[in-house]
């Protein structure tokens, strides 16, 4: 996993809640075996007129101009700006999977779904929850002026506006730990391998049927 | 000991070891695979030289991508083809039990795992789909994860997890006639919404609870992802160990009684603290139909579409304004007034055989209506197939103009052939209305099974309520 440390990013807006997984990715993207190659395909119902399928070239697509991420001020976008429970829906990583290969390192909103909240965390995208009101002052800044960018401060767990407003985010230590050093969490938890063998020889004893 | 929560419970018993900052090392019992979300998982663990940590926690079947009809002729579309054979690969490779295309025991994951018992009370349950949610019916903890913590479960058959907030969703008092556990699943989503239980594991309890069969209750825990629960559950009792009882993983003579004692342990300790509570009138809910584009946006079947204009919150009325433009539909239209094209029963929300029987109790003995391009009746497993057929269900379906097909996902969410067109307007039993879910411009409407059979008679929506007074 690539580490995340700080960003300095150019800002999209997207203006509406519940954003699902299957808007973020539509099913039949899901069909590849691979982890990469989503990016063209991000939001696909939103961003083009025509039905997009696996494996298509994309560059001739008809593209649907009001959809934000294809308005040439949000070009080159890694700061997603969103409004509540983003990426709920379907466990699919093929979620996180399109927006980084799209280009976005960070979401920031109100509030995620958990399990697409989790699986950012799994491939080095920073998903920051900030409440409402600031959500809220970010839209109108962005939206404001055209180029609007912010700076994403991991280990001092700070998003930093253009005006020099500084505003704090919580993240767990653990999950912290592993985006700023890149770690691979399997390797992490193959340490405690002699822990998980003696758990598992207590749970053989008290209930075998579940080893069966 | 203070008194613990079911899910304090399922958790504590569970945890291998805890970091400082309180992130826990579970240890996962029972691992479920299918198609979709698994490749890249054991793509990686080739590339880094793992195997899985123990095999026999592991049980796999494809379920998105097969084909409903003409399953003889195999898959059509190469792209889905390579994702079924992929893990037909991998599960032969590495020893993995697989229940393939044609066994009769092939069906949706979160159908065969309780069907095969596979899932037990006081286990921890985890695949890579969001509906796992679905075996918490069984006092157990289950919940979706993504695909790069599938390879972590067979690489260390363990998850790394935060505690979740406990919220209680007590449904006291007796359902009405023609209400089921569905329309209890859709009345809590609208009252407490679709990120109301985002960071909880919710226990459904009460009097209506107890009352469901297991099959109500997996219905029940399966829509508690769509209230932003990554878990759902209900406490042991009876009902859920006599279905539990003689399936083919399930514990056997000697150590039956061993286990059914522990399961019965497993209800929340009176006086136990949950962080939020939710009280819901059951004898209250009424059938219900879903008017959006998320199942937030939920009303009872004598109820309306609503009005954007009433609502006060401009980022919930452009919502409103949104999922109305999408859905076709215009603002205090009634209900029993908008007309369908197809419906669709099935999903891993409403396939099992209660759900076919609900069905065709409507559907005996009449027509579906002039309008309807088609009806899709796609049972959860081979084993629900060959039970229905048993019981004659499918002839009814067949008689009505239904389609009988064989199990899958199906257009719950449209991977395969079955999809709706662009406008296209659904009665269906699954589980999402989202924008595109059955196919791209296609219209969801979520609803019970008797209610989606209802308007494949009628053509519209109806109460089912009045039609089972006729009878």
């Amino acid at each position: 996993m690539e580490k995340f440390t700080r960003l300095d990013g150019l800002v999209a807006p997207l203006d509406r809640a519940n954003v699902d997984t299957d808007a973020i990715i539509p099913k039949q993207f899901l069909k590849s075996i691979k982890r990469s190659g989503f990016g063209s395909n991000l939001f696909d119902e939103w961003r083009y007129f025509d039905h997009g399928e696996p494996g298509q070239d994309c560059s001739g697509r008809p593209l649907n101009q009001d959809f934000v991420l294809n308005q040439p001020r949000y070009q080159g976008a890694q700061i997603l700006l969103a409004r509540e429970n983003f990426g709920c829906g379907s466990s699919r990583e093929h979620a996180p999977w399109a927006l980084l290969d799209y280009g976005f390192r960070v979401v920031i909103a109100p509030s995620f779904a958990d399990i697409f909240f989790n699986n950012c965390f799994k491939n080095g995208i920073l998903p920051i929850v900030l409440d409402a009101a600031a959500v809220d002052e970010l839209f109108r800044e962005t939206l404001a002026k055209e180029g609007s960018r912010l700076t994403v401060d991991l280990d001092a767990q700070t998003v930093t506006t253009p005006a020099g407003k500084v505003l704090s985010f919580e993240v767990d230590g653990f999950r912290k730990h592993c985006l700023l050093n890149g770690l691979d969490d399997i390797g992490l938890t193959l340490q405690h391998a002699d822990k998980i063998k003696a758990y598992e020889e207590r749970r053989r004893q008290s209930e075998p049927w579940v080893f069966m | 000991m203070s008194a613990q929560t079911l899910y304090d419970k399922l958790w504590q018993s569970h945890v291998v070891h805890t970091e400082p900052d309180g992130t826990a090392l579970l240890y996962i019992d029972r691992h479920l695979l299918h198609e979709v979300t698994s490749p890249q998982a054991f793509e990686g663990l080739r590339l880094a030289g793992r195997k899985p940590w123990r095999l026999s926690a592991n049980l796999a079947v494809a379920d998105h991508n097969v084909p409903t009809t003409g399953l003889a002729q195999g898959i059509a579309d190469p792209i889905a083809r390579l994702q079924v054979e992929t893990l037909d690969q991998n599960c032969m490779e590495l020893g993995i039990t697989e229940f393939r295309m044609g066994d009769p025991r092939q069906g949706i994951v979160h159908v065969i795992g309780p069907e095969q018992g596979a899932t037990l009370p006081g286990m921890t349950v985890v695949c890579g789909d969001s509906h796992t949610s679905t075996h918490g019916a069984f006092g157990a903890l289950a919940h979706g994860i993504g695909t790069s913590e599938v390879e972590h479960v067979l690489a260390t058959q363990c998850l790394l997890q935060k505690k979740s907030r406990a919220m209680l969703v007590r449904v006291e008092g007796a359902l009405g006639k023609g209400v089921t556990a569905k329309d209890i699943a859709l009345a809590v989503i609208g009252q407490i919404g679709t990120a109301g239980g985002n960071g909880y594991a919710i226990e459904f309890g009460g009097s209506a609870i107890r009352a469901l069969s297991m099959e109500g209750r997996m219905t029940l825990c399966n829509m508690a992802i769509e209230a932003g629960a990554r878990a759902g559950m209900v406490a042991v009792d009876d009902t859920t160990i006599n279905y539990v009882k003689g399936r083919p993983f399930a514990p056997k003579a000697d150590q039956w009684e061993r286990a059914t004692a522990y399961w019965h342990t497993l209800v929340s300790d009176s006086g136990a603290h949950f962080d939020a509570l939710v009280e819901v009138d059951g004898a209250a809910i009424k059938p219900q139909v879903t008017w959006g584009t998320s199942p937030e946006m939920v009303v009872a079947v004598d109820g309306k579409v609503p009005d954007p204009m009433a609502e006060a919150d401009p980022v919930k009325r452009s919502g409103i304004e949104r999922a109305l433009a999408y859905m076709g539909l215009q603002a205090n239209t009634p209900i029993v007034q908008i007309a369908v094209d197809k419906v669709f029963i099935g999903s891993c929300t409403n396939s099992r055989i209660e759900d076919l029987r609900a069905a065709a109790a409507i559907a005996k003995g009449k027509h579906k209506a002039a309008n309807i391009k088609q009806v899709l009746v796609v049972p959860g497993s081979g084993l629900v197939k060959q039970q229905a057929e048993q019981e004659g269900l499918d002839k009814i379906f067949v008689e009505a103009g239904f389609e009988w097909r064989d199990p899958g996902c199906s257009m719950c969410l449209a991977m395969n052939a079955d999809r709706l067109e662009p406008g296209e307007r659904c009665a269906s039993t699954s589980n999402r209305n989202f924008e595109g879910r059955q196919g791209q411009g296609g219209r969801t409407h979520l609803v019970s099974p008797a209610m989606a059979a209802a308007a494949a008679i009628a053509g519209h929506f109806v109460d089912v309520r009045e039609l089972m007074s006729e009878v």
